[in-house]
């Protein structure tokens, strides 16, 4: 065990976790952060998706001890960035959820991509949350909530 | 991509600055051409070793296992070979190995620019002289000389990740390349002193 120093959401979080502990364990068991979802652990599915220091960043794939003093940024406070903001009323306003497990992911990984590029492609939107899996099938809703947001950031 | 314009600028210094003529010139005069063949065939075994080729790709994503398939995820290489926002390498790939998860990791993880590509649009290994043509071409290799390329290959960060893979996350160790880091290097200073000889 080792004790590390994480700034997530703002906030410095002080945790006791084995080195190779996941990121998303502690921010799910140790910050209480629970809107960032277990899905696949492997990377494959998206739903555990944070921002590291800005970069979309699967945290099951993280360990504790490489997060370092680069900040974490999760669902929980996503709404506090414009274009955060933006995605998240698109997203409601396109009622783009179904049974909504992989959304905190998706609308993390859609974040990220608005912030580079704020005129999306339909190829740029696959290339980017390709890797973000939805067993709902909420495709063709993530596609158009993502480009009505970039309407809303203007 | 890989090095700006500034990062080049300062490799090259060093490079010209290593390169000089007491050492330089005299241990090329003691290269032949058959030496520098030889040391390239070493070479060139670890270059399109798959640790090294699935980053060196002639297609829109990298490689990955020895088998060099296409990288899960659907990753695609991106404008600067770092894939694209929300999808970087960096979002899974940290700055050194992950071997409790299983991922890859060193400083600067990014795929080879197309130029460097190491194999052909139909994923077949490019021949022993291609290879050779496209790493001299200073048009292609972001104009490096011979003791730029040694440089390279000592000081890089995913050369040196090559030759200590890590482990696959099913906590099996990734196969090396055939040499080792300092035989890489030792293969590559003799090419170098050959005056990079290609078949």
């Amino acid at each position: 065990m080792a004790t590390y120093q994480l700034t997530v959401n703002n906030k410095r979080v002080e945790v006791a976790a084995d080195p190779a502990t996941p990121l998303l364990w502690v921010l799910r068991e140790d910050a209480k952060l629970t809107g960032t979802k277990y899905g696949c652990g492997i990377g494959a599915c998206g739903a555990c998706t944070v921002h590291l220091d800005g970069v979309a960043t699967r945290s099951c794939l993280v360990p504790v001890s490489m997060v370092g003093d680069r900040p974490v940024v999760t669902i929980e406070a996503i709404e506090g960035d414009p274009v955060g903001r933006a995605v998240q009323d698109a997203w409601i306003a396109h009622d783009v959820v179904q049974c909504g497990y992989c959304q905190s992911g998706q609308i993390m990984t859609a974040v990220a991509l608005l912030k580079h590029n704020r005129r999306p492609t339909d190829a740029n939107i696959e290339e980017s949350m390709g890797a973000n899996i939805c067993r709902c099938g909420a495709y063709a809703r993530i596609r158009e909530a993502i480009k009505s947001a970039t309407q809303r950031i203007g | 991509m890989r090095n700006g314009p500034a990062g080049l600028c300062f490799i090259l210094a060093v490079s010209l600055m290593a390169w000089t003529p007491a050492s330089g010139a005299s241990s090329q005069s003691r290269r032949s051409r058959a030496d520098g063949l030889a040391a390239w065939r070493q070479v060139y075994s670890v270059l399109t070793h798959p640790r090294c080729i699935n980053c060196h790709t002639a297609s829109n994503y990298p490689q990955q296992g020895d088998d060099r398939r296409r990288h899960r995820f659907n990753v695609v290489r991106g404008p600067e070979g770092k894939g694209v926002p929300g999808l970087n390498c960096a979002t899974c790939h940290q700055t050194a190995n992950a071997d409790s998860v299983g991922v890859p990791g060193g400083a600067n993880w990014h795929l080879a620019p197309l130029s460097m590509a190491w194999q052909d649009r139909n994923d077949r290994i490019l021949s022993s002289a291609a290879v050779c043509r496209a790493l001299t071409d200073r048009k292609k290799n972001h104009n490096l000389d011979g003791p730029g390329l040694l440089k390279h290959h000592e000081d890089e960060a995913l050369v040196r990740w090559g030759f200590e893979p890590g482990l696959r996350n099913d906590g099996a160790a990734r196969t090396p390349p055939p040499l080792t880091y300092a035989e890489f290097v030792e293969a590559t200073r003799r090419w170098v002193e050959a005056g990079t000889p290609c078949p």
